[in-house]
């Protein structure tokens, strides 16, 4: 979340605050544990009267956004959510609302925007594979176009509210390019399988699509040119992860400062022991630099900057690392306790554990930057491993 | 149009004609280089130091009498008498350019910066001309054998002998001394009060009788450090800096400037950055890789990731921190962040390219120097972690300065320096 909010954006992310404090207190999420949705149908419809789902869609499509930059609005409700560690499909719903919103036919905005803005219909964006398709940004399921329509063929896991969702948007591969569907969840030839998660409430499923016959007006864009459409979807898919991250780190980091403090052993408090001062350092440091990347990659991603990927690389490999090495300690500090079920902090670590494998892990983004670096030195002199 | 004329001081050259004035005059008397000289200089014999700095001091004679030295330093001090906004155009403009990268290290800040605020009107008519136009270079005289991070706790002592002052002690991690002229060194000149109420700073110049200079060799090859051993060292009380025994309002500051010398006026550097010999960028770490055939390992392909994220992490962090301390957010202490972020990540670094140099780290033949020198850095890997302040130091910092932990336990506080407990490696 950036630093200095301006005073509309401080009142959005006040918004959701209280309202996450007041219908997803931590009790309400423990609830949910079993839930086959992980939230009342009800919380999402309050959520995107609250703007959850408009930011990135358009305002002649009934969106809107709070500042000049969508994304970072969004991402202050993303921060929001990791801070609550609140249940909702947050990411996928914005990347779909906003990849019709972008390329949609006033057909299809018009059939799934209202629905999908008013928080009333679930949408999920069906882009991951199952193993050995499991690499960071594969795509192997088959799109193929004729004349009369498109036949969908492959399998997507793990899909987010997929089991929930009425469309599901499908990124598959038509040739050397590639083909977004949108696909009805009750189409002849889809099936939906439940998946168990890490995470409390947030819910996946795996989802076969078996020669499943869509009519051409089923594609988003142009069939084998969906390439920097996904693209997009991916930069603001790992932009509102890291910001969600960043919200379970300062909760956690906030929680164990003030247990620290707290907690007394051998007569003092926790906080004058120097072994444990010099790791709140480091994490301290951890935390300010996550937030630095986090806001710089969302802003990066904003302006559409060329170094977008870079920042985001760099983010998800820091974070990704660190944000886990900081949970991990906030529990090592809390003890026994922090190990237990009815302990909060498993929530905050559910959450991030999550995203740092969601849109690419640590090694994932580590190679891509080490890729970037190489043909960097090529440009600058092709002929160096032979020097 | 920046312009930064205001009615105090109407002659003010404006930023963008000083800018044209600066690009003409570095085009015409300055050499265009490739790679920041720092870069490329390896000084195979201490001849060729030397031959270096003489060279560097006419450079920097030819700046002084171009008006383009110690731009923020009032006229009457032999500087420009411009603001820091000129002095940033100057290093912008300086870029690609060779210009005296050697003498800016301790020598304009701290020392000259510190003279210019501590220091009599004689003293800065005296000596900062002389700074400036590269006759009089400083080297700075803080630390001791005793304890680098506790500078206050210095022991060099210094007793008044009527107009005189005799200096006896010992100071260590100089940088350059060997060639410099002056040292700025601090003292105690009074034992009986708190340690930071009896510190007294003095000028002291380096080939003066009393003085033994030992350079210090380092693990993985000569280096630029010095040691000093003051025996019965007469100083003319003319040379002191401040009050006597008020040292430690000099030091604060004096430390302020030894910080923040990458973004002070008072220094000449290209503002792209631009560092010293052997600091590797991260591409290098590439060229490491293709040399030591590990490129396509996925191991090391994920070690050269994970630096080239801590880099661009620190770039953004460097620029939050400071922004977060401009607005009130954080307090300054909050500085010990980046401190402490640079550390972690050059050791990091360091074992990263000892890593990708696999065998040839430890031996190597004449075609793998670049392999063998990594194995020589990583004997020094800690160096970024000790240099300037521990990385301890700052935690010790941020968790109580920023994060409000209590304070750690001072053997040192309302008692008479002389009576601080030493242990027994005092005197050493």
């Amino acid at each position: 979340m950036e630093l200095e909010l301006a005073a509309e954006q401080e009142m959005f992310a006040d918004t959701t605050r209280k309202f996450l404090a007041e219908h997803m207190p931590v009790a309400e999420l423990r609830a949910m544990r079993h839930d086959p949705a992980g939230f009342p149908p009800d919380y999402w419809r309050r959520g995107a009267e609250l703007g959850w789902t408009s930011l990135l869609v358009s305002e002649e499509d009934g969106g809107g956004s709070i500042s000049a930059s969508p994304l970072a609005d969004l991402a202050i409700v993303a921060h929001e959510f990791g801070r609550h560690a609140t249940p909702g499909p947050l990411a996928v719903s914005n990347v779909v609302a906003g990849a019709l919103s972008r390329s949609g036919s006033p057909e299809q905005r018009s059939a799934i925007l209202p629905g999908l803005l008013a928080g009333q219909l679930m949408a999920a964006w069906c882009l991951a594979e199952p193993r050995p398709n499991d690499a960071f940004g594969t795509v192997t399921a088959q799109a193929a176009a004729s004349a009369d329509g498109v036949r969908l063929s492959g399998v997507k896991a793990p899909v987010e509210g997929a089991a929930q969702a009425a469309q599901f948007l499908v990124t598959a591969r038509s040739g050397d390019g590639m083909t977004q569907l949108l696909v009805p969840a009750d189409a002849p030839g889809v099936t939906v399988t439940p998946m168990r998660s890490i995470d409390l409430t947030r819910r996946f499923a795996a989802v076969r699509f078996d020669d499943v016959r869509l009519p051409r007006s089923a594609v988003l864009g142009e069939v084998g040119r969906a390439g920097s459409a996904v693209d997009w979807q991916l930069r603001v898919a790992v932009a509102l992860t890291l910001a969600e991250m960043l919200g379970t780190m300062d909760r956690a980091f906030e929680m164990t400062v003030q247990w620290a403090f707290d907690r007394y052993s051998f007569g003092r408090p926790l906080a004058s022991y120097q072994e444990l001062k010099h790791r709140f350092a480091d994490m301290k440091l951890w935390l300010e630099a996550s937030h630095a990347i986090s806001d710089g990659a969302v802003r990066a991603v904003a302006e559409g900057a060329p170094n977008a990927w870079e920042l985001l690389s760099a983010g998800k490999a820091y974070v990704g690392y660190h944000g886990i090495e900081l949970l991990q300690d906030c529990v090592q500090i809390h003890g026994g306790i922090g190990v237990t079920f009815d302990h909060d902090m498993h929530l905050y670590l559910r959450r991030l554990t999550l995203g740092s494998r969601l849109y690419g892990s640590v090694t994932e983004h580590r190679e891509r930057l080490t890729a970037a670096l190489e043909a960097q030195v090529e440009e600058e002199s092709p002929d160096d491993d032979r020097r | 149009m920046t312009t930064v004329a205001d009615d105090a001081r109407p002659e003010l050259e404006d930023v963008a004609s000083f800018r044209a004035r600066a690009r003409a005059w570095i085009r015409e008397n300055l050499k265009p280089v490739d790679q920041h000289p720092g870069e490329v200089a390896e000084f195979r014999t201490d001849e060729a130091e030397l031959t270096e700095v003489a060279r560097q001091r006419a450079v920097q004679r030819l700046l002084f009498d171009a008006g383009f030295a110690g731009i923020v330093v009032p006229r009457k001090y032999g500087g420009a008498g411009l603001t820091p906004a000129h002095a940033r155009v100057f290093n912008e403009e300086i870029v690609g350019h060779d210009y005296p990268y050697l003498i800016q290290v301790a020598n304009f800040s701290p020392s000259m910066a510190v003279i210019l605020e501590f220091g009599t009107e004689e003293q800065k008519l005296q000596h900062v001309p002389a700074i400036l136009s590269g006759d009089e270079l400083f080297a700075t005289f803080l630390s001791e054998p005793s304890g680098g991070s506790d500078a206050a706790g210095a022991r060099t002592t210094a007793v008044r002998d009527g107009d005189e002052w005799v200096l006896n002690g010992s100071k260590i991690w100089s940088s350059f001394a060997w060639w410099r002229d002056w040292g700025l060194c601090l003292t105690r000149t009074n034992w009986d009060v708190e340690k930071h109420r009896g510190l007294t700073v003095f000028m002291v110049p380096i080939r003066w009788p009393g003085i033994e200079l030992h350079r210090i060799e380092m693990a993985n090859g000569p280096g630029h450090f010095c040691q000093e051993f003051f025996t019965d060292v007469h100083i003319p009380d003319a040379n002191r800096i401040g009050a006597v025994d008020a040292g430690w309002s000099v030091g604060v500051r004096w430390m302020f400037y030894e910080r923040s010398r990458e973004s002070s006026p008072y220094i000449t550097w290209w503002a792209t950055g631009g560092g010293m010999a052997g600091r590797l960028g991260q591409d290098d770490l590439v060229r490491l890789a293709r040399r030591s055939g590990r490129i396509h390992d996925p191991m090391a392909r994920d070690l050269i990731g994970e630096v080239r994220a801590d880099a661009l992490v620190a770039e953004q962090t460097a620029t939050r921190i400071v922004q977060r301390i401009r607005t009130g957010d954080l307090n300054d202490q909050a500085a010990a962040l980046i401190r402490l972020q640079r550390g972690v990540n050059g050791t990091r670094q360091a074992t990263v390219a000892f890593e990708l140099a696999a065998g040839a780290g430890v031996a190597w033949d004449e075609a793998d120097e670049i392999l063998g020198q990594q194995g020589l850095d990583f004997l020094t890997r800690q160096s970024g972690q000790i240099g300037g302040g521990t990385t301890e130091m700052a935690r010790n910092v941020i968790s109580e300065r920023v994060l409000g932990m209590p304070r750690e336990r001072a053997g040192d506080k309302d008692i008479a320096y002389r009576d601080v407990p030493k242990g027994p490696a005092a005197g050493r």
